[in-house]
């Protein structure tokens, strides 16, 4: 009886509700400053709403609570999980366009030197709106392939209205290092096109040797696992003196930007981290490869490259793929980190903003390298979904 | 003579999986190499296409020592079915038949061609089938195509290894019907392992019986059953059963007599063996049929005396 309520109501979405209620009553959604070096005075939910004075206000919030107590009582209804994912991909738009409009309220009302940062209040309004937006398209149960674009429609609306919040502090910040921002951005995509494109190569050809070798296996996996184990900043300081050896050594590979600071030690780290998950999977993938199809391949007369290229690879590619996923977003987060060795990019912002006790600098680092971890991930999966119709 | 071994041996270790082997293989033969497991049937066959390498003595094939081969061109000269098939899972049926053509470097039009003659040769229709994948077929089909694949570049020599082995009675008995058919049709030379007896009389022209790694008996089905060289082929062929099997490989025809009197009622094709001639008068508890021509006309007639006591006309 227990169980079948749990099956018919969606008791998730009701506790995201009562968090949702919580976090509107008691965070703040935005804290405003007479400047940027004052912490400012918090803002609730309410005070935000409450001056805008229109008559939409009340109607809607009635309205949206209505329909998530109705898709929390019956979750079945795909209709209803279909207007959840509209009203929360507009609510993440709204949760943005209410802020950005106190900020400019406040410049006008206040002085025009007034910040307005996001509070605890706005962060968590907007994790939870979409939280509920995921699990709405979960439920309805799509293919692989528009699930992935209703998710990235999911955050439409939002980067549609990203220029309504410029008075926003974040903004503000944006503004300021307009000139930094997408050079960042480039720079840590090259990062990550550095290492993991060379250790895709390396991988494939060690998993390969691997897959004919046993005790090189048995060897070699117990290095990449120590390598996994060291903290990223150790290794990046464990590179940097035989590095600046090599360039001092070496000056003409010091002019072409090698040395102990700079993308190489940076990359290079990278590139060791991204080598375990391309190498096992790769292995698991040859290792899953049916070998009565590699016995018929040989006795039909293919040479063993012809083997390997036409039968082992093309099998254990999808299972290679997963592993490449998993090293490109891994290789996108730790990146950001490969900033200390001078290496720049997001992470570069980020500790800027650290260091200057500026938490809208470290957030507008954080979030394009968050964005860009979860575009990577939707187009790998986007592209596995494309080649492979199992999972 | 397409292969020939001679003095071949193999051991693995100290154990001797082939000792002292010899054997002249023509051309056109259905030779079925038969055994019980151990027997070193799978070794002979896998060491025809250097699957295995021999240690010891010669194997020739169309006169020349096979080491002397480049080892995938002779490969690729040799058919190879098994019984696990070995289709490749992420190519097409018509893919997994090219596969030698397309390594023999065969033009796209005559490659298509080809498989289109080989799935229609194995009742499978080209339209429907050509494009699948492997996971789409039933176990029948996928040996089907692995039949196909194998025949794919006309090779000299079929090597056929447990083929039917894994399949369900009714998919098997339909694929030896085929494989017979694609060898009286094509004079192919095919190799065969298999240990079901029935299997090897059914297709063999020629049946080479191993035990331990050696030649017990050589010759036709008909030969093991009635001159059988010892006690081993007896019991390998089944004691019970040898009357039986006797009388499945021979044709009722030598002994349809005219009839005399009125017809007995019950009818039977002239093409059937005596085993299935006998079975019938049991199971109808009759003593006599008669014998019609597919078109229908009779004959003449059978008796049950005349049958079991080989009393020809």
């Amino acid at each position: 009886m227990r169980l079948s309520l749990v099956n018919r109501c969606n008791p998730v979405l009701a506790l995201f509700l009562a968090l949702a209620l919580s976090a509107a009553y008691c965070l703040p959604f935005v804290r405003v400053s007479p400047n940027r070096l004052l912490s400012g005075e918090p803002v609730f939910l309410a005070d935000v709403l409450l001056p805008l004075n229109s008559p939409l206000v009340v109607p809607l919030m009635f309205a949206l609570f209505t329909l998530l107590s109705m898709a929390a009582w019956q979750p079945k209804r795909r209709i209803t999980q279909a207007l959840v994912f509209l009203a929360m991909a507009a609510g993440l738009a709204s949760l943005w366009l209410l802020a950005g409009h106190f900020a400019n309220h406040a410049i006008q009302t206040q002085n025009p030197f007034a910040r307005t940062t996001l509070g605890a209040g706005f962060w968590t309004l907007s994790a939870i709106t979409w939280m509920i937006g995921l699990d709405a398209i979960a439920r309805l149960q799509l293919a692989t392939l528009p699930r992935l674009f209703v998710q990235s429609a999911l955050l439409l609306p939002l980067l549609l209205s990203l220029n309504q919040g410029l008075q926003l502090s974040i903004g503000q910040e944006y503004a300021n290092h307009n000139d930094v921002f997408w050079p960042a951005i480039f720079r840590h995509l090259q990062i990550v096109i550095l290492a993991v494109a060379p250790a895709l190569v390396i991988g494939l050809l060690l998993a390969w040797r691997m897959s004919r070798n046993r005790r090189l296996r048995q060897s070699l996996f117990p290095v990449l696992n120590l390598i996994q184990t060291i903290p990223s900043i150790a290794l990046f300081g464990l590179l940097m003196a035989p590095l600046a050896w090599i360039a001092f050594q070496w000056p003409a590979l010091s002019r072409a930007g090698i040395g102990g600071v700079g993308i190489a030690p940076a990359v290079l780290a990278l590139l060791m981290y991204a080598l375990l998950p391309i190498a096992r999977s790769a292995l698991a993938g040859l290792e899953q490869v049916p070998a009565e199809a590699v016995n018929a391949a040989r006795a039909m007369g293919m040479t063993s490259r012809q083997i390997l290229c036409e039968v082992e690879l093309p099998l254990a590619l999808p299972v290679l793929f997963i592993g490449l996923r998993t090293a490109v977003v891994q290789t996108t987060g730790l990146a950001a980190v490969s900033a200390l060795v001078g290496a720049g990019g997001l992470g570069q912002m980020m500790f800027d903003g650290l260091f200057s006790a500026a938490n809208e600098l470290v957030i507008l680092g954080v979030i394009p390298i968050v964005m860009l971890a979860m575009l990577a991930d939707t187009a790998f999966k986007l592209l596995g979904s494309l080649f492979w119709t199992s999972p | 003579m397409i292969i020939k071994f001679k003095n071949t041996c193999k051991s693995y270790g100290a154990e001797a999986a082939i000792a002292d082997f010899n054997l002249d293989i023509q051309k056109g033969e259905l030779l079925v190499l038969l055994g019980p497991s151990g027997s070193g049937k799978s070794t002979v066959l896998k060491m025809v296409n250097r699957m295995v390498s021999h240690d010891e003595g010669q194997i020739y094939f169309h006169d020349r020592e096979i080491n002397s081969f480049n080892v995938q061109d002779l490969r690729r000269r040799m058919g190879y079915a098994i019984q696990s098939v070995g289709l490749f899972p992420h190519r097409t049926v018509a893919q997994n038949i090219a596969t030698v053509p397309k390594l023999l470097g065969w033009d796209t039009q005559r490659v298509q061609a080809r498989v289109n003659e080989l799935l229609t040769l194995l009742a499978m229709d080209p339209k429907q089938y050509a494009a699948r994948y492997p996971h789409q077929l039933s176990g029948g089909q996928q040996q089907r195509v692995g039949v196909a694949r194998a025949l794919a570049a006309n090779p000299d020599v079929l090597l056929m290894d447990e083929p039917f082995g894994a399949l369900d009675p009714i998919s098997r008995a339909a694929l030896q019907v085929a494989l017979k058919q694609i060898q009286q049709t094509t004079g192919k030379t095919i190799l065969f392992v298999t240990h079901d007896i029935d299997e090897a009389l059914l297709l063999a022209t020629r049946i080479v019986l191993l035990n331990q790694g050696r030649i017990v008996q050589v010759g036709t089905p008909l030969e093991l059953l009635q001159q059988p060289a010892n006690d081993f082929v007896v019991n390998f062929l089944g004691r019970a059963d040898l009357g039986l099997q006797q009388l499945s490989m021979r044709s009722i025809a030598p002994y349809v007599k005219a009839i005399e009197g009125a017809p007995p009622t019950h009818v039977i094709a002239y093409s059937v063996s005596l085993r299935e001639a006998i079975s019938r008068m049991a199971t109808l508890h009759v003593s006599a049929l008669s014998v019609v021509k597919e078109d229908g006309t009779v004959l003449g007639q059978v008796q049950a005396a005349d049958l079991l006591e080989n009393k020809h006309v």
